[in-house]
């Protein structure tokens, strides 16, 4: 048995498909938030993945500013997270209708 | 050999801690799954040799994105478990699980089944070997920094500006004017 690219590929699409799963059925802010960072990873090792298997680091250079980008958006949406739950503790997504139009 | 070994345990580990996060009801528990499916993630770049980015991963993402989220659910009580029985949209959850199972065969027919790349798949989704800047026999750290401080010097101070946005948003975001909105529900810190 050979380790090929089609395994890292396949565990990343499942990877990818359980995060948006979660986004989908979980309430809890924070949790859909975890969620989220397990889409980014999904298409971190698929950079990875198409980085060693066709020789280029450009792939390994993105899933570095994925990185940065990615810390950037946990400190802004849990800051966010903090100020909304701090007015309406206990809330759900559902409940979280303040930027309504 | 010992490398599908370690891939599927890897493997296991990553979709495991990925389950927990998205089935265990408590947020707690779902940060420490979410852990686990990171160092499972580190693993899976060791494998492939991309050994600076699993540092890195482990550094960044088990390190400080974790514990940023864990300081947060401290901040804001751990008993809020999500109730997973409760379900206020009906029909929303079978269909979000339906969504989940159309996007993996969505992106598993993209796999498998597109263009004459045989059985590698790989070829088919986007062509041929670098010829701009293949990976040489040099240490990674070092092509890697170079890449980030001669092609894409633009982006990496665009992220500098980036990350200064976002310390400074934080702060402005979560700082108490007056201090009468602020919640606490220890006795104790209550009195003050």
């Amino acid at each position: 048995m050979e380790l090929t690219e089609s395994w890292y590929l396949v565990l990343s699409a499942l990877l990818f498909s359980i995060g948006a799963v979660g986004l989908l059925i979980r309430r809890n802010p924070l949790v859909m938030f975890m969620c989220i960072e397990l889409m980014l990873n999904a298409v971190n090792i698929t950079f990875v993945t198409f980085s060693i298997s066709l020789n280029d680091l450009a792939g390994q250079s993105a899933v570095f500013f994925v990185l940065v980008v990615a810390a950037a958006e946990v400190v802004i949406g849990l800051s966010i997270v903090v100020a909304v739950l701090r007015r309406t503790p206990e809330a759900t997504a559902d409940d979280i209708s303040a930027l309504r139009g | 050999m010992v490398e599908v070994i370690t891939f599927l345990v890897a493997g296991a580990i990553v979709l495991g801690g990925a389950l927990g996060v998205i089935l265990l009801p408590k947020p707690v528990h779902a940060a420490l799954s979410l852990i686990a499916s990171f160092f499972g993630v580190a693993v899976v770049f060791i494998i492939q040799e991309a050994h600076f980015l699993a540092l890195v991963q482990v550094v960044v993402y088990a390190g400080a994105i974790v514990v940023l989220f864990l300081f947060v659910i401290m901040l804001l009580g751990v008993d809020t478990a999500d109730s997973l029985r409760v379900e206020p949209l009906v029909g929303q959850r079978s269909m979000a699980i339906l969504f989940g199972v159309l996007l993996l065969a969505l992106t598993f027919g993209g796999l498998f089944l597109s263009g004459p790349g045989g059985e590698d798949g790989a070829v088919a989704l986007t062509g041929q070997e670098s010829v701009i800047r293949p990976i040489d026999d040099r240490p990674q750290v070092e092509q890697l920094g170079e890449d980030l401080f001669s092609r894409n010097i633009l982006a990496f101070q665009a992220t500098a500006l980036l990350l200064t946005i976002a310390t400074v948003g934080a702060v402005v975001l979560v700082r108490n004017e007056g201090g009468e909105d602020l919640v606490v529900d220890e006795p104790g810190l209550a009195a003050e």
